[in-house]
């Protein structure tokens, strides 16, 4: 699904390498914790893993394509099999939580209006169904970040990226969004989860069978049995 | 075919990706602005380029196939001497008609300098004689040494020297005007270019949403595009409306000099006109659309 390759990437600018030699393999179904310290290249891993950044060296290959070959019209389409959900949720805040969570289905064209059921059960399924006609800045974290997760799986996409999806609410929260991935994952869906908080990883090791990885001092790794 | 299809898509609408968008208050008032202010002055360059058009086609058509004969002569010898030159004209290739003005058209022709009651009978002015030429035209050179050796007081004026001048001018009047019209459609393009820049540059929280959930540069180039361009086309709409309105309260050709008159729109200028509003639609598209393309690849 999605395969990164000897990758290695540096900021353009001041040229100071975040990570290299990075390889790593998605593969269908399975649950992955990115973990680290803050500043370690978390962010830029899953930006790598859905394209919005391009790696200095290696090779990125969204679903079989290689990132280096494809346009930005290849990386969106490649972008509508991949749900991500950010630490600050990004909406766009004048259209309410029903539209933003639809966002994904109008730019692929699709009737928004005849996916209303769908989009009612995906609204309830986060519990946000008394917050559908919301603007974003009215909403609590925790209501953003299950928002920001309808949106992110609306089009049924193969797999999830979160980064520092619980950063922002509170543990109560945080178990709830959690149970949420987990139960995805449970559907066939890819997840990755990147965050810091190793309570939270230990508190999923009990619902779900993943993949611990740490990402620092420029090598990405296994770390499952410091947890 | 893209292009016309955006063109097209631009008609129908995509009520659900207008909505993506957010409404902008200054880009938005500046385009309309804009595009009005640029179609009212599109009007009157127009009308201006047109007008002078039609300035330098008269004087074209109607200077080029006639001539005037001058006669200066005593007053016992005037009438001899017209009776003349009428004759050579007669006789000479090329001529169609040859006719002397009366009285009251040459009393007609000074008014504007010595009023309508100038005794023209009782004054020592010259005697014209007027000169239509057949389509293939007289030689003057040859007409005037027969004039010089039968008529000594006749003066021939074949309207060269002073027509090339005027038509000239009035061309150069026309070319002015699309000059302007050209730099007009040039300030509007950039003008509407730097208000889409600010708009893309106010949205790119937008922007960086929209291609976190899948869309294309090409989704969201159209919804800004289809933004400018229909403020475009209303802000013109109210220009050239108004522009129209205010070239029609000009003075009409009865009422003022022979120049200023026909500054309006007569017969296909209607149609210059009309293609106004489309024009700047045309423009504000292909600005917005380069200058959203040229964002989005800055953005990636």
């Amino acid at each position: 699904m999605i395969e990164l390759d000897n990758v290695a990437y540096s900021y353009d600018f001041g040229g100071r390498e975040l990570f290299s030699d990075v390889s790593l393999k998605l593969s269908p179904g399975s649950f992955h914790f990115l973990t680290g310290p803050s500043g370690a290249g978390k962010t830029t891993f899953l930006k790598l893993c859905y394209g919005a950044l391009r790696p200095s060296s290696g090779a990125v290959r969204l679903f079989g394509e290689d990132l280096g070959e494809m346009g930005r019209d290849g990386v969106a389409l490649s972008r509508r099999r991949i749900g991500v959900v950010h630490q600050d949720c990004q909406f766009l805040d004048h259209l309410t939580v029903r539209e933003n969570v639809a966002l994904p289905l109008m730019v692929a064209g699709e009737d928004v209006t005849a996916e209303q059921a769908n989009l009612a059960e995906l609204l309830s399924w986060v519990g946000l169904s008394e917050r559908a006609d919301a603007l974003p800045p009215e909403l609590s974290g925790g209501e953003r970040q299950r928002a920001a997760l309808a949106r992110a799986v609306i089009m049924s996409p193969d797999v999830v990226l979160a980064d520092e999806p619980t950063g922002n609410i509170d543990w109560e929260m945080a178990q709830r969004l959690m149970r949420l991935l987990v139960e995805l994952n449970r559907m066939g869906k890819t997840i990755m989860i990147a965050t810091h908080d190793l309570g939270l990883v230990r508190a999923a090791k009990s619902q779900v069978q993943a993949r611990i990885l740490r990402i620092g001092g420029g090598r990405l790794q296994l770390a499952g049995a410091d947890l | 075919m893209t292009r016309l299809a955006d063109l097209l898509a631009l008609v129908t609408g995509d009520r659900q990706a207008d909505r993506v968008v957010p409404p902008t208050g200054i880009s938005a008032w500046l385009t309309l602005f804009t595009a009005g202010a640029m179609a009212f002055l599109t009007v009157f360059a127009l009308a201006l380029s047109l007008a002078a058009g039609r300035l330098a086609d008269r004087w074209g058509e109607e200077l080029a196939r006639s001539a005037t004969l001058r006669i200066s002569a005593p007053q016992d010898q005037m009438e001899a001497q017209t009776r003349a030159a009428l004759k050579v004209l007669e006789e000479t290739p090329g001529i169609a008609t040859a006719r002397a003005l009366s009285p009251a058209e040459q009393r007609a022709l000074l008014a504007p300098w010595f009023g309508p009651d100038l005794p023209v009978e009782t004054l020592p002015i010259p005697q014209l004689i007027e000169i239509v030429e057949t389509d293939e035209g007289f030689d003057p050179a040859g007409l005037r040494l027969r004039l010089q050796a039968e008529v000594p007081g006749a003066l021939l004026d074949d309207h060269t020297r002073w027509r090339r001048p005027l038509v000239r001018a009035a061309d150069s009047l026309r070319l002015l005007g699309w000059i302007s019209i050209g730099l007009i459609g040039a300030a509007t393009a950039a003008m509407i270019t730097l208000a889409a820049n600010a708009s893309l540059a106010a949205n790119a929280q937008v922007i960086a949403v929209l291609r976190l959930v899948g869309a294309t540069d090409h989704y969201i180039a159209s919804a800004f595009v289809r933004r400018f361009t229909l403020r475009a086309l209303g802000g013109a709409l109210l220009g050239t409306v108004l522009g129209l309105g205010a070239v029609a309260l000009l003075p009409d050709t009865s009422d003022a000099g022979d120049f200023l008159t026909g500054l309006g729109f007569h017969g296909a200028g209607w149609l210059w006109a009309v293609l106004i509003p489309p024009l700047a639609a045309l423009v504000a598209f292909a600005a917005t659309r380069y200058a959203a393309l040229r964002t989005l690849r800055e953005l990636a």
